[in-house]
């Protein structure tokens, strides 16, 4: 006997079995489970499943309440990270960009290091270093936790149950909405909660649009878009109202593109490829509330902060070296930036915002301070700054900067934000694409899909804005 | 001995010596560098199956409260009466029978990755479906500890398990536990070291074919492998996966590679000996 | 009375008489513990009116409406909670 008859054995034995002989198999497993089951388990009187199980489960699925406590828990997830997270972020800032740059330029200036070594490493490195973890890490430190603690009770899975049908129209998944809510924190994370979706076919769709979802990295520059442009268009008294109103408006813009775009993948592209639907709603169970702090921190928060940082470093580099590289007396940045503007103009942006967005894929939260940086220093000279210098400025000289020496308008501020909201996903998102599809494929289409939309509805707006004579 | 008599760790024989010990558990962390035993740590998805390994060996990794969460393995090690275990947290699934990415992890580590032992952690309030990929496992391997927790949830539901009768079923040991706190998991490594030890032999309990063409064309299979592979102790297993045409069982059989399974169920002595 | 588990309401239990699903969907629905002969029963339908929970062997599994109307089932009698 050897092996290669063993095998023809086993095929000639399977073509005598009826078609159906793996049904037969699980059905064998099930019936020595139930007749085990049986003589191990005695019920009491009680129910088989707790009161408070059912009722907690008859108000977060109600057709009303439901809903409610979905938005309010899921605001206030959101509030408490937003709000909780400036003043954390604020002394951050203070302490690694204000205090500890200057505190290292002094330590560095008696070893008469090269000036060129110096700018590259502490105003390009070290600084953009410093933006990410002061921008990052506070609001991460609080989402995570909070996210984990409703994962731990059992409550996301009823979220997806909840929302099924919505997904079910675009040809989705309902556990996308999951992995879009981790995206609101971290587009990188929300890419790896996809795993969550068992069927490929849907977690492609959730992995390519959940960068629809604004991540912290963008918030900021929606927020300040927001109260600098659009809050100035109204008395003082409402500027909070529409300024909120406006980032909204965007964030609900994103969820309705997710829905166009899953659904139009899933009838183009993404057709055909068969998939299996299941869900389970998990007993709830009281959440750890020390133990998730814990490990959320070491798993989730760290990990992606370690991620973002290693991506930040270069781009601090590449930043200093643009702008410190002259080539036939202008900057590279200079030249770099020239060459964007006719599309920046057509796009009813300019040449140093998609420069900032370019050399700033790895870590889109110094897209802010990117701008400005290269603004004063192209600019009209109006104001003095340091080239390749990293630098924050309140929300007033913002303001100032940008139309003064940028030349913006309400349009800029308005592709802007739009713009933020469709372009290609930050480096560490797309590292974790290719890591999670292992698909250069994929890793493509989810890169250049948002930004190709980004250009048409950008182009759109400016041409139809420009066309009505707004600008 | 056999698990049915002993019931492992869980019996108050048994329990006594182990009880208020846990300073002989030394949790290893993320680098089990060199280790005497691999112990894979299986279950359904919710099952706490990660609570049992974050407890087991001290990292602390979270895993979410619905299935597929954990998709790659996760390893980590500890120590425990002097053996040095690596233990091997492989995806919640609810079957090694379909075609579902986890499924193909946690099935080619229980088979191919040879495991001294393997915990499969049950969830006490769904015996009865988890009780499936538990039946599945014991299929492949003998070498089982089963780990029945939340025990607290089932008794808060009105479900009443007699872990002993359970014990008797399945053939090896079954330890009640509350991982989320700790409780039961004395007597879980207690368990863990008698089987690897081989203080208790564990006789898995090999669900029959109902359907009468299928067992006999499975015991046939059977009969041929154990010829060509001797030693090799889940040859009705394999011969089910070659019926279904499974590629990577076929690759092994073809290849040979079938035949070097036949090592893993021996075990180098203990040190110093069994210490009941 | 025959019927399939989509036409099923609130409270109703029934036994599964036949899967009319194919390849993989139906593996995993069997591996779940959704079998011929299985007592389902509705537990909670979403709050947009599909998919809907169903009590399956001491756990909630969630089927589709499309999902669900190809399980054919045998009402056993209505459980009013």
């Amino acid at each position: 006997m050897n092996r290669s008859t063993i095998l023809d054995e086993a095929a000639r034995l399977r073509a005598e079995l009826d078609d159906d002989f793996r049904d037969g198999i699980v059905e064998s497993l099930y019936a020595e489970s139930s007749r085990i089951t049986s003589t191990t388990l005695s019920h009491r009187d009680t129910p088989a499943r707790t009161t408070w199980d059912k009722l907690l489960d008859r108000a977060l699925t109600h057709r009303v309440w439901g809903f409610v406590v979905m938005g309010v828990l899921l605001f206030g997830v959101f509030w408490f990270t937003i709000a909780g997270a400036a003043a954390p972020s604020g002394l951050l800032s203070t302490l690694l960009v204000e205090h500890g740059h200057g505190w290292l330029t002094r330590l560095v200036s008696p070893l008469h290091v090269p000036e060129w070594l110096t700018g590259l490493l502490l105003d390009g490195v070290y600084l953009s270093t410093a933006w990410v973890v002061a921008v990052m890490l506070p609001p991460m430190a609080i989402f995570f936790p909070l996210f984990t603690i409703l994962e731990d009770f059992g409550y996301l899975p009823r979220v997806a149950f909840n929302l099924d049908r919505l997904f079910a129209g675009s040809g989705a998944h309902g556990k996308q909405a999951l992995s879009m809510m981790m995206g609101y924190g971290c587009n990188a994370a929300g890419v790896t909660a996809t795993r969550i979706i068992d069927s490929r076919r849907e977690r492609l769709i959730a992995v390519i649009t959940n960068n629809f979802s604004i991540c912290n990295g963008r918030w900021p520059v929606l927020i300040l878009m927001g109260t600098v442009f659009l809050g100035k268009l109204v008395p003082p008294a409402f500027a909070g109202l529409v300024a909120a109103g406006s980032v909204v408006t965007v964030a609900f813009l994103g969820v309705l593109v997710t829905l166009l775009v899953s659904w139009g993948l899933s009838k183009t592209v993404l057709r055909g490829e068969t998939s299996v639907y299941s869900l389970e709603l998990p007993p709830y169970r009281p959440p750890r509330i020390w133990w998730t702090l814990y490990t959320s921190l070491i798993d989730r928060t760290l990990k992606v902060l370690r991620r973002a940082v290693t991506m930040a470093a270069p781009a601090g580099a590449a930043i200093w070296v643009i702008s410190n590289v002259t080539i036939t007396e202008t900057s590279l940045a200079g030249h770099l930036a020239a060459l964007l503007a006719p599309l920046g103009w057509l796009m009813g942006l300019n040449g140093i915002i998609l420069l900032a967005y370019v050399v700033a894929i790895p870590a889109n939260e110094i897209i802010i301070p990117t701008i400005l940086m290269l603004t004063l220093t192209l600019g009209p000279g109006l104001f003095a700054a340091d080239s390749g210098v990293l630098l924050e400025l309140g929300a007033a000289e913002t303001r100032t900067v940008l139309v003064r020496a940028g030349g913006w308008t309400l349009l800029t501020a308005v592709n802007l934000m739009l713009f933020t909201l469709l372009h290609n996903p930050c480096g560490t998102t797309i590292l974790t694409i290719w890591h999670e599809t292992r698909s250069v494929k994929w890793t493509t289409v989810a890169t250049l899909l948002p930004v190709g939309l980004g250009i048409v509805v950008t182009s759109l707006t400016a041409a139809v804005a420009r066309s009505a004579g707004w600008v | 001995m056999t698990a049915a008599d002993s019931s492992a760790g869980t019996s108050p024989a048994c329990g006594d010596c182990v009880l208020n010990n846990v300073s002989n558990l030394r949790e290893l962390g993320v680098s089990p560098a060199g280790h005497d035993i691999v112990a894979a740590v299986a279950g359904n998805p919710n099952t706490g199956k990660s609570t049992v390994f974050n407890a087991l060996t001290g990292l602390r990794r979270h895993v979410g409260n619905w299935s597929g969460k954990t998709v790659d393995r996760a390893e980590g090690g500890f120590e425990y009466r002097r053996r040095r275990y690596k233990l091997v947290d492989l995806p919640g699934t609810h079957s090694l029978l379909s075609t579902s990415h986890d499924e193909d992890i946690a099935r080619d580590f229980l088979l191919f990755g040879r495991p001294d032992t393997t915990v499969v952690v049950v969830d006490a309030t769904r015996l009865e479906r988890d009780l499936n990929l538990v039946l599945q496992i014991l299929q492949i391997t003998d070498r089982v500890v089963c780990a029945l927790n939340l025990v607290d949830e089932a008794e808060r539901n009105g479900l009443a398990v007699d872990s002993r009768h359970l014990a008797r079923e399945l053939g090896v040991p079954v330890v009640p536990m509350v991982a989320r706190r700790g409780t039961g998991m004395t007597e879980l490594l207690e368990a863990v070291e008698q089987v690897v030890s081989g203080a208790i032999t564990t006789r898995g309990k090999r669900v029959q074919h109902r359907d009468n063409r299928l067992e006999q064309a499975v015991s046939r299979l059977s009969e041929q492998l154990e010829r060509e592979f001797p030693g090799v102790a889940n040859t009705r297993w394999i011969a089910l996966r070659l019926l279904e045409a499974d590629p990577r069982v076929e690759r092994a059989v073809a290849d040979g590679t079938l035949g070097e399974l036949s090592t893993a169920a021996t075990l180098a002595a203990p040190p110093g000996g069994n210490t009941t | 009375m025959s019927t399939t588990l989509d036409r099923l309401h609130r409270g109703q239990t029934a036994t599964v008489t036949a899967l009319e699903l194919e390849g993989a969907e139906r593996r995993r629905l069997m591996d779940m513990g959704l079998l011929v002969g299985t007592t389902v029963s509705v537990d909670r339908v979403s709050p947009l009116g599909d998919p809907t929970a169903y009590r399956v062997r001491g756990g909630l599994l969630v089927l589709r409406r499309g999902q669900a109307h190809q399980i054919h089932v045998a009402l056993l009698g209505g459980d009013p909670t």
